[in-house]
């Protein structure tokens, strides 16, 4: 048999049945289901008279609405509390397994899944929701899909769908310390762009993707959507299997052992061939920060803000001068010369326990910069929250001036309370900086955790090395 | 779902690569519970020089003049034409939605984002992949004619202009079975209920912990 990449395996092991032109019926292990984008699904099955398919498959959780502050006294946005009740109904009617806004385990949905060891490798993972690329991390093919797609696993346990092509990413090397998988990520986005990963399933791979933890390779997993790609991925090792111990929903025991053994073979054969390959140099990398509205408008903390009059492709050079108006930056601007006015350490890319930690020690013993009108930590589930009190994180945050938060999405896109107002600048560790992503008229500037730490600290961008060596 | 033959309509131009599914449906309006109604919010941070919010009636609401839709010689228009990765960001399904609710039934574009593109044919809209050059071509006679439309042919897969060029473009064989018939998913893949109970059967046996 000729040598496999990891999709090559993921996508046969759940092949039901294929058409001529090659759209296959794939069966799906675990879906995952929030508020936003299931409603309209589950009416769906109800007009139609269905039921779900296989209900120990699906898992919800409200994380898109939920406030981040004081719940006791419900959700004050009407519209929003509709919306969560909607999902706790649909839930409950239809006996599908819910973490309630109240659940300690309750959080943002691709942070819960691995947590619970509820995403497993080998596993089809999808949800409505782009960023479910997060999971391949695991050796899970996994992927976002759209509501119409939400109802069809529902009530099938399977979706349409043709395979992509591969491209794998190497990162060879070691990083430097203080840069993160964060920055790997924004690195690939600005060298293939939002679009260079469209049509392709992308494996990371490399001496620095193997020693990076699990909340790393998640976090990068999390952007490869980011650069176009509807899944990306990561073979399984010995850091796979160790954080899938005693996860509530891993399996235990005999079980386990078995599962095990299968897990080991997740990985690409040593001469599988894929359709494209890219390759960088880790040692290479240094902390980013994106300038613009799109995530592959990147520079370094070294650099400036790049000048739109050196591009020679039109549409571009036009979208780099929106791009600048929008941020109300100028072209030439030393990066660390950024003035910000908010601080978002939290979404599904960057609001694990290490995320946490990292940030914690950037800015203990300090305080934030007095220009600083807000700085927050959200915490990724109410179980990192709990960790991260454990540890005394949750002291230095607020010794240092930070909100300490409940979980969710909060301002990775402002669907709740918690957004930037007009013109407001942000240094945020979400993976989106569009238009109005974190509120009307908001700028976003996507960092690692360190970064944005460093930023609150400092009151504008700075170099982690300098910084620490300043203080 | 409707079905999707030939449609014959006036096309409109949004001259920006990277449109975004935050910028084609803003996340307020993900609130909704409900598939339908996106339509006035459609591009709604462009389109109005106020901010929206959902449940809101736009009729009063302040139009910006300088964005394409509001200009009176697109109105009716059931084809857009836009740049590169159109759709990018977000699976949400809100966005087709938004797009078909104001009355477009096919996007002609470089090249689309997976997600969005996936949701254009689960609704019964056409994206239509064609090459840049004439993408720039065709931008560049809507500019200059009042009125420009197309014809397109689902089942010859053609986009025809009014002066008879014919630009052929490629569509998956079962997506435009799907359209040209108005088939709805779940029906066809209830068709193969036995051979998903055999699939599950033999996984339960080769991974026993995936079904717990
Ligand atoms: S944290 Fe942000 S990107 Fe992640 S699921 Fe929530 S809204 Fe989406």
């Amino acid at each position: 048999m000729s040598a496999l990449t990891l999709y090559d395996k993921l996508w046969q092991s759940h092949v039901v049945r294929s058409e001529k032109d090659g759209t296959a019926l794939l069966y799906i292990d675990r879906h995952l289901v929030h508020e936003v984008t299931s409603p309209q699904a589950f009416e769906g099955l109800r007009l139609a008279g269905r039921k779900p398919w296989r209900l120990d498959a699906n898992l919800a959780v409200a994380d898109h609405n939920v406030p981040t502050t004081n719940r006791s006294d419900g959700i004050a946005d009407p519209v929003s509390r509709l919306q969560i009740e909607t999902l706790d109904k649909n839930c409950a009617e239809f006996g599908i397994t819910e973490f309630r806004m109240n659940d300690v385990r309750q959080g943002i949905v691709h942070v819960i899944g691995p947590e619970q060891g509820a995403t497993l490798p080998g596993m089809t993972v999808v949800c409505g929701d782009s960023h479910t690329s997060t999971h391949g991390a695991f050796a899970a093919l996994a992927f976002g899909i759209g509501t119409s797609e939400v109802e069809h696993v529902l009530a099938t346990q399977c979706l349409l769908t043709k395979k992509s092509k591969s491209m794998r990413v190497n990162v060879e090397g070691k990083l430097h310390p203080g840069v993160s998988a964060k920055d790997i990520a924004l690195a690939v986005i600005g060298r293939i762009g939002t679009a260079g990963g469209t049509g392709f399933a992308l494996e990371f791979a490399g001496q620095a993707i193997r020693t990076l933890s699990m909340e790393g390779r998640m976090t990068l997993c999390n952007m490869a959507i980011e650069a176009g790609a509807r899944a990306g991925m990561i073979g399984v090792d010995e850091t796979t299997i160790a954080y899938l111990q005693n996860r509530p929903f891993s399996p235990r025991g005999a079980l386990l052992d078995q599962a095990v053994e299968n897990w080991r073979t997740l990985k690409s054969d040593v001469d599988a061939r894929f359709d494209q390959e890219v390759s960088f140099d880790a040692s290479q990398i240094r902390p980013h920060v994106s300038w613009g509205t799109s995530p592959e408008m990147v520079v370094t903390i070294d650099d400036c803000v790049p000048d739109p009059a050196l591009e020679k492709d039109l549409v571009r050079r036009q979208a780099m001068e929106n791009a600048l108006v929008y941020m109300g930056l100028e072209a030439n601007q030393p990066v660390s010369s950024i003035r910000i006015d908010k601080v978002f350490i939290g979404s599904c890319t960057n609001s694990r326990i290490e995320d946490l930690r990292v940030a914690a020690a950037v800015v203990k013993g300090r305080h934030v910069a007095k220009n600083i009108k807000q700085a927050m930590v959200v915490p990724g589930s109410g179980l990192v929250k709990r960790q991260a009190e454990t540890e005394g994180l949750d002291r230095i945050f607020a010794d240092a001036g930070f909100e300490w938060r409940e979980p969710g999405c909060s301002m990775c896109l402002a669907m709740n309370a918690d957004r930037l107002e007009p013109g407001e600048r942000c240094a945020s560790t979400s993976n989106r900086n569009f238009e109005g992503r974190q509120g009307a008229g908001g700028r976003t500037h996507l960092v690692s955790p360190q970064m944005a730490a460093a930023a609150a600290i400092a009151g504008h961008f700075t170099d982690l090395d300098v910084f620490q060596g300043n203080l | 779902m409707d079905k999707f033959t030939v449609l014959d309509g006036i096309v409109a131009p949004l001259d920006k690569p990277n449109v975004d599914t935050d910028a084609i449906i803003p996340k307020q309006f993900l609130k909704s519970i409900r598939r339908s109604g996106f339509g006035p919010n459609l591009f709604d941070a462009w389109r109005y020089l106020d901010h929206g919010e959902p449940g809101q009636d736009c009729e009063p609401r302040p139009l910006n003049p300088g964005f394409v839709l509001n200009q009176e010689r697109y109105s009716g228009a059931s084809i857009l034409l836009a740049r590169e990765n159109f759709g990018c960001g977000s699976s949400r399904e809100h966005a087709p939605w938004a797009l078909l609710d104001y009355g477009f039934k096919a996007i002609i574009a470089p090249s689309f984002a997976d997600i969005f593109f996936n949701n254009c044919f689960k609704n019964g809209i056409l994206p239509i992949v064609l090459e840049s050059r004439v993408v720039s071509d065709l931008f560049e006679r809507v500019v200059a004619e009042p009125g420009y439309h197309l014809m397109i042919d689902l089942p010859a897969q053609q986009v025809i202009t009014p002066d008879r060029q014919v630009y052929p473009f490629e569509v998956d064989a079962f997506r435009k079975e799907c359209l040209v018939d108005g088939l709805d998913d779940i029906d066809l893949t209830l068709r193969h209920v036995e051979s998903i109970r055999a699939y599950e059967a033999r996984r339960r046996q080769e991974a026993p912990w995936l079904f717990q």
